[in-house]
């Protein structure tokens, strides 16, 4: 049976090892020397001071390949829902050769089994060795970037919870459309709208963010207006190093927001100096914003007054969530791609017949 | 008379359409018999229902005295052909081959290569430029190759031409006299059923018009020719199967073991297709005959 399996899959399995072949191949010609540059540069950086321009230079190497490989992993769960998956059923049913297959001596349940057994496990495997090898690869620079939230979906374990996912809902797909095409296109459509409504709605509430708090400083405060509204002060989203931050916001011990009108009338001449034009609207410490020295004074007052009742809330998931993270996404997905499977099991049972 | 097969009030419904209903037949074991009947009256419905690629919607159906396909061995003593004969393109002759192998607990493969070379078949030829022939006799070597105790065929002839046609039925009928496997095969044309069947049931609109051995259905048959009138004093055993009046002449099929009629008419001997086509005619017209069926004796 597994033979058989295999005998029917050559063309497709020829095709996606090429691509890890492919993809090994660039990563392990070019991945040595990325690997050289940092431990030359940046990981000394610490002891000649200036870390920050070293690694932004760092980081620009090979950046080309580096959205290449992401592009890849991303894109190689659907490509393995829509080639592996979909046609797995309907292709014989289209064909017809169901007949033949499932009046041999094997019952269609473990017929079933053993195709998405052998195949599922090769899109998993595949999925797999392709992060291991990009992941492997963009360590140097991914620890250049310190933003590993950033590339969350390209890296570890994940892409093989979509990869196993993508198969099956490609075989669901077949299984009950009956058509390899129509099959493929409802695949993609179908993977992509779990996976963006995923990202955006599922994700963020999978572990519960840590909160922490922090003193209102000027260096780390911004003033101005978000899309017109009143002047108000603003923080400046924080910069922790490989952390992904929800929200920065500003709020008093009870909980309740920083209001414009509470900063129009705790600093009235920080308000009175933009709105006669003084310093420009929206200036912050670190732009580069040419500022007066008294409306500078004017700022750090109001800061220091309005920090005595409220204090700026940063809402995120810290680096050391991003495994806890990895593991409950990529089970998600496997649980999915589990209960999909129940559905094609009782599908070809009972509904193609 | 032992069933191989036997349906009881089988039907089959996809959505609202029943393309098989009430259907009543025994299949005798150890025979070749056809399947006959015109399109659309449930042949196919009816032998997927047997080697279990579709459920009952209604009634009962047992191959051997059990459910069709609820086990591995159950699946294993009914060998199918489908229509049109589906095999893989893409793989070679010796690839089904082992795929039989692998999904067969029973597979003869010395049978199945034998078979290979005697219709010609090159191992390493892709099934997909084989000629409908050839893959129709590559589809019969899979099905009998695992050894079933029932074969059964699904037009397997009907789109093949008048030689392949003539190919296909004579190695049908070798290995039936080599193996002694019980066959039900379907068609819609009695010719290519009455070179390799020995029993006959005629199947119209779900139901059994007449069922029996070929040789007796012939014996019981006949054609009286006379005069344009009624046919009456019929002993009561016969029955008027088919009436046809034209040009002062009048032309009757009739079912009767002892037929005795006047003297003015004339009793001749008819063929398999004329029995089967009264049958099938006379099932538009619908008038009462009792359905033949030895199973009921």
């Amino acid at each position: 049976m597994i033979w058989f399996v295999w005998r029917q899959f050559r063309v497709q399995s020829v095709v996606a090892l090429g691509t890890l072949f492919i993809v090994a191949a660039v990563a392990f010609i070019t991945g040595p020397h990325l690997a050289h540059l940092y431990a030359t540069n940046v990981a000394t950086c610490g002891a000649r001071g200036d870390c920050t321009s070293v690694r932004n230079k760092f980081f620009l190497n090979d950046s080309t390949l580096r959205t290449w490989f992401g592009i890849v992993v991303i894109a190689f769960p659907g490509i393995i829902g829509m080639f592996w998956g979909a046609p797995l059923v309907a292709k014989e049913l289209e064909a017809g050769t169901h007949r033949l297959v499932w009046t041999q001596s094997v019952t269609r349940t473990r017929w079933l089994a053993a195709k998405l057994g052998v195949v599922g496990l090769a899109s998993v495997i595949t999925a797999g060795l392709l992060s291991l090898v990009v992941t492997w690869w963009a360590s140097p620079l991914d620890r250049a970037a310190a933003n590993i939230f950033g590339t969350f979906d390209e890296r570890n374990i994940v892409p093989i919870g979509y990869a196993a996912f993508a198969f099956v809902l490609g075989v669901t797909a077949g299984v009950i459309v009956r058509r390899t095409v129509p099959a493929m296109a409802s695949t993609l459509v179908a993977f992509v709208t779990v996976r963006l409504s995923f990202d955006r709605l599922v994700r963020p509430h999978l572990v519960s963010p840590t909160i922490h708090e922090l003193a209102l400083k000027p260096a780390t405060m911004g003033f101005g207006s978000a899309n017109g509204g009143p002047f108000t002060l603003m923080p400046n989203t924080p910069n922790i190093s490989n952390a992904w931050i929800y929200s920065t916001q500003i709020f008093d011990k009870l909980g309740h927001a920083l209001t414009p009108h509470f900063v129009a009338t705790t600093c009235p001449r920080l308000i009175s100096g933009v709105q006669s034009g003084g310093p420009s609207a929206g200036f912050s410490q670190g732009s580069r914003v040419q500022v007066t020295p008294s409306a500078q004074k004017a700022f750090q007052a109001c800061v220091t007054k309005v920090g005595e009742i409220f204090h700026i809330v940063v809402t995120s998931q810290p680096a050391n969530h991003y495994w806890l993270l990895q593991w409950y996404e990529m089970t998600v997905y496997i649980g999915a791609a589990i209960i999909l499977a129940s559905v094609c099991f009782w599908w070809v049972r009972r509904r193609l017949s | 008379m032992t069933a191989v097969l036997e349906a009881n009030a089988l039907g089959k419904r996809y959505g609202r359409r029943w393309a098989l209903s009430d259907c009543t037949v025994a299949i005798p074991e150890g025979k070749v018999v056809g399947l006959v009947g015109p399109n659309g009256a449930g042949k196919t419905t009816l032998l997927h229902l047997a080697v279990g690629l579709l459920a009952p919607t209604s009634g009962t159906l047992k191959v051997f005295g059990r459910r069709p396909a609820q086990s591995a061995d159950q699946l294993a003593s009914v060998g199918f052909v489908a229509q049109d004969t589906p095999t893989y393109a893409a793989l070679t002759v010796a690839d089904h081959l082992r795929l039989g192998a692998w999904l067969n607990s029973r597979w003869d493969n010395a049978a199945a290569e034998q078979r290979i070379e005697k219709i010609g078949l090159d191992g390493r030829q892709r099934v997909g430029s084989l000629s409908g022939g050839q893959r129709a006799q590559l589809a019969l070597t899979l099905a009998i190759a695992k050894r079933p105790e029932l074969l059964i065929l699904d037009e397997p002839v009907a789109s093949l031409d008048p030689l392949a046609r003539r190919q296909f039925l004579t190695s049908l009928s070798e290995i039936v006299s080599e193996q002694g496997v019980s066959v039900v095969l379907s068609s819609h044309l009695v010719a290519d059923l009455e070179r390799v069947c020995d029993y006959l049931v005629v199947l119209v609109a779900s139901r059994v018009r007449v069922a029996g051995g070929i040789d007796k259905l012939l014996s019981l048959h006949h054609r009286v020719t006379g005069p344009r009138r009624k046919l009456d004093n019929l002993p009561t055993d016969s029955q008027v199967i088919e009436a046809r009046h034209a040009d002062g002449q009048s032309t009757f099929l009739v079912r009767g073991a002892n037929l005795v009629v006047g003297s003015d008419w004339t009793v001749e001997n008819v063929n398999l297709e004329d029995i089967v086509l009264a049958y099938m005619a006379h099932s538009a017209a619908d008038t009462d005959v009792t359905p033949l069926s030895e199973s009921k004796k």
